[in-house]
């Protein structure tokens, strides 16, 4: 528990600052540092467990259906990141005060980064892959936003956007590595995953694996050739590039090499692809730290070089190594985040990052010079710093490398060169700022900064010397506490010596810091050699790239989405014309083995008439009328032919709707042209009859082919339920109200929803009202002929009485709710269409809105009535009562439900068609004079 | 017989699909009811014609028609009403806020339509 706490707590903390942000700066920083105090607190308490070989866990089921659990561990690895991620933020906090000027929101900084900490230690003491997976992205999403922080600069934003576009990216390829590992083990859970290491080595898909992991990994830790985000990550204001770059996200990446190193590492492949990386990567970041001319420049290149020496050594598959990759994790990240801080100083109170401009500053500020100069030397790798040790066992290590060969002297060799031009980028970041003249124009005369604002540098450096001097006694628990969980293992014996003799790695130190004197000494014939070449902006050109990719996208959706309809049409047809032409091409034959039914002549003629009416809807209709009275033919053979084979209630059904349907129609054709204009081109219409033609043909042969076979039916469950299980002799009316009452629920609310959406459609419609037919006829002067009034009149309560009687018969007989409703509804738009608007409203003066929602809310309190008596939703009851007169009835709750079903249907039909009919009235709210 | 019927379907949603595909919006509307009665019937046939059979009503003798694609069709009826109501009526809302009733992606106003509706 407590260790959920110490990913907890930051996240939490990341809401103190917000709500302390009008507090005074200092205050608000101390406010901040609580959370990550109290985290770093229990880490610590934590790590004598550790030290004595303990791994404490935290277990919480999640989705664990996915193998996605709410796991942490705190090993050796997890301490020693988490007391940099902790120890560094806290210091960057402190930093932060002081660094930031008073227009900027210092809250926001805060909120950001403890939001990034929370991120940062999800993923070193996560347990579960997918978890550390999800921390992972969190760290891009918010390394986006400390990034960005200044957002009014378009540097900023954009190096933000390439950071994220870049470790995004990586981090979809983690995904699928993990994926593939999860696949190959059964399990996320990372102790399953070590325990599956040998299978993981030898199973087919390790390469594919590896090279996502990889690809994860490189990406984050600004491995070549993926580097060249990390510059522009230098946007950042310089306490995020001080955390970002030397404890933290970029770390992510070699954490992530160390965590899965005991389960990847271990064969030629990995060695081939992560030490080459890491070697190619070491040397592109010192050349290039070398060269630049902008302070923040030389360390993130810096940077990007010493993440090149980690993952080489991760890289060459030795014990020792890895232990010397752990080593110089720390000392990276305590030499770099005291540069980083410096740089930021020098920036703060010069004005300027600008090498060329910094010179001689040891005079205005000595002790912040002193502070420099030993974490540069520490970064060089001068004795009796931290870097010093590190790197001896790097030169060391690079000795042992045999893969390459015939050529494995090149490693050493190219090591050296490393360390050559690290030595003389450090003397560079020295000299060239601190000594060497006077400065030329700054921006404001530079003096030491604040007490406080040294402070962290100052610990920091402490950290170098301690480790530097006493390293046996500061930092070896931690360091094979932290190597025993990246091997796996036991851990090789190692001493942690200043002096271990005159050996190779001492001639390769002693070599690289004096060629590095030299180099730096010749340094001006070296930029004369790099000025030859066209310096590329690596964020211009990601800019270009991503413009295009841009355009390429908008273009083809520009192809698809024109605003057509006809278009859209199109590519829905040739895609369902595709997938079922597919699988009837599959099927041997069309016909099925059963025989087809002989058909008489009345068949032969609905069939003949529904097709004509058919052909004739489409070919009459730029004649929009006919074309409508056309298509009522269609619906009325439709609902014969639902007669004819034995459905009753689709009949009836598809009769009602029929005759609302075409009133509705007949309504909105009152306001929309009368006629279509000819516009489509011959091409046109043969290619629209060819699509249809098409489509027609598939739809045919397919229900042929369904018809001729076998059909395995699962009604006869309902059939045979009906009765004992939903009291109903209509099955169709038990599957609606009972077996499959959810569903109904659903399309009434569905009906209501449609309903109130036309309510609205039609609030403040302005329409042109014709005041004439076509032919320039005016309307009919007898709007409501006295006979159709009549007898409108008296079919009413007539027709009330029938659908009265078609609902409480359709539990058992064809009807039910939706046929009863629509007779209503038609008898009521018969009123309507009889007596006009107004007479109808004063007679009828119900609105229709609550109608509706009072049956969605019937039938869905029938079917919440169940949960009161302990049955699941909608189950229904029934029994039998005797009536005087009727007889025995029947009464089910299902009828409630259907009730509901009524209600809504009567409501919904009449919102529709009664507030289109109102707008035909001449009290219309917006009538226009025509 | 199956003939016949799966012929009259496939008919239907070919007019109904070729409507679909004219550039203003009432053959549009048309042309959706028309393949919803071609798709309703395709689904009703689903559970097999039953020739000579009985409603599905328990104790109305066998065979018995299938009612599980009847209760099918029954919603997509009223539900493809609610449907054709709202697109129609889009369709008149669309014509008095934009003024044309083209969905071709055309926005203009032609004079043509104007002179028809006069």
């Amino acid at each position: 528990m407590t260790l959920l706490l110490i990913v907890l707590l930051p996240l939490l903390g990341a809401l103190v600052p917000l709500m302390a942000r009008n507090l005074p700066r200092a205050r608000l920083a101390w406010l901040t540092a609580v959370a990550p105090a109290l985290a770093l607190g229990i880490a610590v308490f934590h790590l004598g467990d550790v030290f004595s070989g303990m791994v404490p866990q935290f277990h919480l089921p999640w989705i664990a259906e996915l193998g996605l659990n709410l796991s942490l561990r705190f090993d050796g690895l997890s301490g020693l990141f988490v007391l940099l991620i902790l120890g560094i933020g806290l210091l960057i906090i402190l930093y932060s005060r002081y660094y930031l000027s008073g227009e900027d929101s210092l809250a926001r900084l805060y909120s950001f980064l403890m939001l990034f900490m929370t991120a940062m230690l999800g993923i070193v003491m996560a347990d579960n892959l997918l978890l550390m997976w999800v921390f992972w992205e969190l760290t891009s999403l918010s390394s986006f936003l400390l990034i960005g922080y200044w957002y009014q600069l378009s540097e900023a934003r954009k190096g933000a956007r390439m950071a994220l576009t870049v470790t995004g990216a990586g981090g979809l390829a983690l995904l699928a590595g993990i994926l593939v590992i999860g696949h190959i083990v059964g399990s996320y859970q990372f102790d399953d995953v070590l325990a599956a290491a040998d299978q993981i080595r030898s199973h087919e898909l390790y390469p594919v694996a590896l090279v996502l992991v990889l690809l994860g990994a490189f990406t984050k830790s600004a491995q070549f050739p993926f580097q060249f985000w990390l510059p522009h990550a230098m946007s950042a204001p310089t306490p995020v590039s001080a955390f970002l770059h030397s404890a933290t996200m970029v770390k992510a990446g070699v954490f992530l090499l160390a965590r899965m190193h005991p389960v990847l590492a271990g064969t030629d492949l990995w060695f081939y692809i992560v030490s080459l990386t890491g070697l190619a990567t070491l040397l592109y970041g010192a050349w290039f730290a070398l060269m630049k001319q902008d302070l923040k420049g030389v360390l993130a290149f810096s940077t990007i070089s010493h993440l090149g020496l980690i993952t080489l050594l991760f890289g060459f598959n030795s014990q020792m190594a890895a232990v010397a990759g752990l080593l110089h994790i720390i000392n990276h990240a305590t030499f770099k985040a005291s540069l980083f801080m410096a740089a930021g100083i020098v920036d703060h109170e010069c004005g300027t990052r600008d090498i060329r401009k910094l010179n001689g500053l040891y005079r205005y500020m000595p002790h912040t010079t002193v502070l420099a100069m030993v974490a540069s030397a520490s970064m060089a790798g001068v004795p009796l710093l931290n870097g010093f040790l590190s790197k001896e066992m790097f030169f060391a290590e690079s000795l042992d490398a045999q893969l390459l060969g015939g050529l494995s002297w090149l490693i050493p060799a190219l090591a050296t060169l490393g360390g050559i031009l690290s030595v003389a980028y450090s003397l560079r970041f020295i000299h060239d700022v601190f000594f060497n003249g006077e400065p030329k124009d700054l921006p404001k005369t530079p003096h030491e900064p604040p007490r406080y604002m040294k402070l962290p540098i100052e610990v920091l450096v402490l950290i170098c010397l301690l480790v530097g001097i006493l390293p046996s006694l500061v930092i070896k628990d931690l360091l094979v506490s932290a190597s025993a969980s990246v091997l796996a293992g036991p851990v090789p014996d190692f001493s942690l010596a200043i002096w271990h003799g005159f050996n190779l790695p001492l001639l390769m130190s002693g070599i690289a810091l004096a060629g590095g004197v030299a180099v730096y000494a010749l340094r001006h014939h070296l930029y004369s050699f790099q000025r030859q070449f066209r310096a590329r902006n690596a964020l211009l050109v990601f800019e270009a790239n991503v413009q295009r990719l841009v355009k390429l996208s908008e273009r083809s959706m520009d192809s698809f989405e024109n605003g057509s309809l006809q278009r859209y049409m199109l590519w829905l047809l040739l895609t369902a014309l595709l997938f079922v032409g597919i699988g009837l091409l599959v099927v041997p034959q069309l016909g099925g083995e059963l025989e087809q039914q002989p058909f008489d002549g009345m068949l032969l003629t609905g069939a003949v008439i529904t097709g004509l009416a058919g052909l004739g809807t489409a070919i009459t209709h730029r004649k929009r009328l006919i074309s409508l009275l056309m298509l009522s033919v269609v619906g009325l053979m439709t609902s014969l032919a639902f007669a004819r084979f034995a459905a009753p209630d689709l009949a009836l059904t598809q009769l009602a709707v029929e005759v609302v349907t075409m009133i509705l129609l007949m309504l909105a054709l009152f306001f929309l042209p009368q006629r279509t204009p000819k516009e489509s081109s011959a091409r046109r219409i043969m290619r629209d009859v060819l699509l249809a033609s098409a489509f027609g043909v598939v739809v045919a042969s397919l229900n042929f082919a369904i018809l001729t076979r076998p059909v395995e039916s699962i009604s006869d469950f309902f059939m045979a339920n009906a009765v004992s299980g939903g009291g109903g002799h209509n099955v169709v009316n038990v599957i609606l109200v009972d077996f499959r009452g959810f569903d109904t629920l659903g399309e009434i609310t569905v009906l209501g929803i449609a309903g109130l959406a036309i309510f609205k459609l039609l609030n403040r419609l302005r329409l042109f009202m014709p005041s004439s037919d076509l032919d320039g006829r005016g309307w009919s002067p007898d709007r409501h002929p006295m006979i159709l009034a009549t007898v409108s009149q008296t079919l009413l309560p007539l027709a009330l009485l029938v659908s009265v009687y078609i609902f409480l018969r359709g539990h058992n007989a064809p009807g039910g709710g939706f046929i009863a409703g629509l007779v209503t509804a038609v008898a009521i738009i018969l009123l309507y269409i009889a007596r006009g608007v107004d007479w109808t409203q004063r007679w009828l003066r119900f609105p229709y809105q609550p109608v509706a929602a009072a049956g969605v809310l019937i039938a869905g309190l029938t079917g919440a009535g169940s949960w009161v008596f302990g049955y699941p939703f909608l189950t229904s009851s029934f029994g039998h009562f005797t009536l005087p007169v009727i007889g025995e009835i029947e009464l089910a709750t299902a009828l409630l439900f259907d009730l509901g079903v009524y209600l809504t249907v009567v409501g919904a039909t009449l919102m529709i068609l009664a507030n289109l009919g109102k707008l035909t009235t001449p009290h219309r709210p917006t009538k226009e004079k025509m | 017989m199956e003939a016949l019927y799966a012929t009259t379907t496939g008919l239907l949603a070919a007019c109904g699909v070729y409507l679909t595909l004219r550039g203003r919006t009432f053959p549009v509307v048309v042309g959706l009811t028309l393949l919803s009665y071609a798709v309703n019937l395709f689904l009703f046939s689903m559970g097999g014609l039953a020739m000579h059979g009985n409603p599905a009503v328990v104790g109305a003798g066998s065979p018995a028609a299938d009612p599980l694609p009847q209760a099918l069709v029954l919603t997509a009826i009223v539900i493809g009403f609610a449907m054709t109501a709202f697109v129609v009526i889009l369709a008149m809302r669309a014509r008095g806020d934009l003024g044309s009733d083209h969905v071709n992606g055309n926005r203009l106003d032609d004079s043509k339509e104007k002179e028809d509706t006069k």
